[in-house]
């Protein structure tokens, strides 16, 4: 029997990139084949690591991952760079963009470079940009880079995927400092101004450090540096490589690291078992009571509380 | 998992010319149709455009060529598809192509040749249909 799947998967774990994009496109897609594709490779997940680029839109977050991923290349690490950008929500459309910046590096074998439309998805992520994270990891890749959507304050869903988090600011956003307060202070590992050729940096720089310094830190706990850079020309950014590492050598010796990898495999077993549960409900004998209470909810006759509620009770029945 | 199918096509503005001002018209319309463009920008060769093809699994190429390079240009890129086994990806070209290059281009297996005027709306359809797209 013809066994395409189970093909694509071998072929994948031999390096081959076709096998990869195939990959990624059922994942992303959903398609038929994709749980088994995602239970085959999660053994093999692991070795990579995860670095997110976040910051507000023209900040230079796809110029500094290519920047990035030159400083890895000379160290002769292997990259997968995974591109988030906003899908229009009129026609579920996107233009994804992020490739222009990456013109250099786009022939090197050892780099693979795949962009994301976002379908619908809040947060700075799409649905799957983690199982494509964890493909790329499964593929061997060393470095995993992810630029998220700069939407501003609400892509907080990188520190769920990545080890390293990097914010992207650039100086001149107005007065606006304040705007890099909300939630994105607590989530950054690495602060790189960019675009230091501006006026303006010495402030931006300064603000951003007054506002860490308005937090205690304890003894030992990782304070995130804040380095000015101008990516354009390639300054600063050996320098946020070397952060970069330091701070996966923080997080191995801290025991930071196994923490996290653990949590990430009990919330990935738990949102699975949610899915896969769900589905069941779908396909099961109370189908027809999901869709009965759906639309009492539609016409409002139910709140979805109450509705979800009555679902639940109806299988002690 | 809910399907969730988004056909991806790759806009890419190979040679020399500077201008992509077609590219990014055409670019906005398939995204305002529903399609997923990866847009790789200006001066890319043959080898980047099929590269990003194949890591980006789109379903569909669209050269935009104004330099009067097509005639090289594209068969270089039909025939890095078929080193890679990639031939399922089909090409469209767009830019300033005299009729019988398009003959001849159509008859290297381009599926697609359009001039500048091209109405967006008529490029929308006609991938719709050469990609069979159901709505
Ligand atoms: N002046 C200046 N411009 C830069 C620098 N780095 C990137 N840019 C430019 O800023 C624009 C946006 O960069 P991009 O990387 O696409 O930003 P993104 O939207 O955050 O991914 C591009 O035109 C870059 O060339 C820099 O250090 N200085
Ligand atoms: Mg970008």
């Amino acid at each position: 029997m013809e066994d395409a799947i189970g093909e694509l998967i071998e072929r994948l774990f031999k390096g081959d990139r076709r096998a990869l994009a195939r990959a990624i496109s059922i994942v992303e897609d959903g398609a038929p084949g994709s749980s088994r594709i995602m239970s085959s490779i999660y053994g093999k997940c692991g070795g990579a690591h995860i670095i997110g680029f976040t910051g507000p839109p023209g900040a230079g977050k796809s110029t500094i991952v290519d920047r990035v991923a030159r400083h890895l290349r000379k160290m002769d690490k292997t990259i997968g760079i995974v591109a988030v950008d906003p899908t229009s929500p009129f026609s579920g459309g996107a233009i994804l963009g992020d490739r222009i910046r990456m013109h250099e590096i786009a022939m090197d074998p050892a780099i693979f470079i795949r962009s994301m439309g976002t379908r619908g998805h809040l947060g700075g992520l799409a649905r799957a940009t983690g199982d494509v994270i964890r493909l790329m990891d499964a593929f061997g890749k060393d470095y995993v880079l992810v630029e998220t959507v700069g939407a501003g304050q609400s892509e907080v869903d990188i520190v769920e995927s990545a080890h390293t988090t990097v914010i992207v600011e650039m100086p001149g956003l107005g007065d606006d400092i304040q705007a890099i307060k909300a939630g994105i202070l607590e989530i950054g590992d690495l602060f790189v101004v960019n675009k230091a050729d501006r006026e303006g940096i010495d402030k931006t720089v300064a603000e951003l450090g007054t506002m860490l310094d308005l937090r205690e830190w304890k003894d030992k706990e990782w304070k995130p540096p804040i380095i000015p850079a101008v990516a354009k020309e390639d300054k600063g950014v050996a320098e946020a490589v070397e952060v970069i590492r330091q701070h996966m050598e923080y997080l191995t010796q801290s025991g930071k690291l196994d923490v996290i990898v653990t949590k990430r495999l009990v919330e990935d077993y738990h949102e699975l078992t949610r899915d896969l549960l769900w589905e069941q409900v779908l396909k099961g004998s109370k189908a027809t009571e999901v869709k009965r209470l759906e639309d009492e909810v539609r016409s409002k006759k139910k709140d979805p509380y109450s509705a979800a509620e009555e679902l639940v009770k109806s299988f002690d029945q | 998992m809910p399907m969730d199918k988004r056909y991806r096509i790759l806009v890419a503005k190979p040679g020399l010319d500077g201008h992509d001002r077609g590219a990014k018209v055409v670019a906005r319309a398939l995204r305002d149709a529903g399609f997923e463009v990866i847009y790789s920008g200006l001066h890319q060769t043959a080898e980047q455009i099929v590269e990003a093809a194949i890591q980006e699994d789109v379903d569909h190429i669209g050269l935009s060529i104004l330099s009067g390079a097509h005639m090289t240009l594209v068969p270089k890129v039909l025939e890095l598809l078929e080193q890679n086994q990639a031939s399922d990806i089909k090409v469209t070209v767009g830019g300033i192509i005299p009729e019988e290059d398009g003959e001849e281009l159509k008859k290297a297996g381009v599926v697609g040749v359009f001039g500048p005027g091209t109405p967006t709306d008529d490029l929308v359809d006609f991938l719709k249909s050469s990609l069979g797209v159901e709505e």
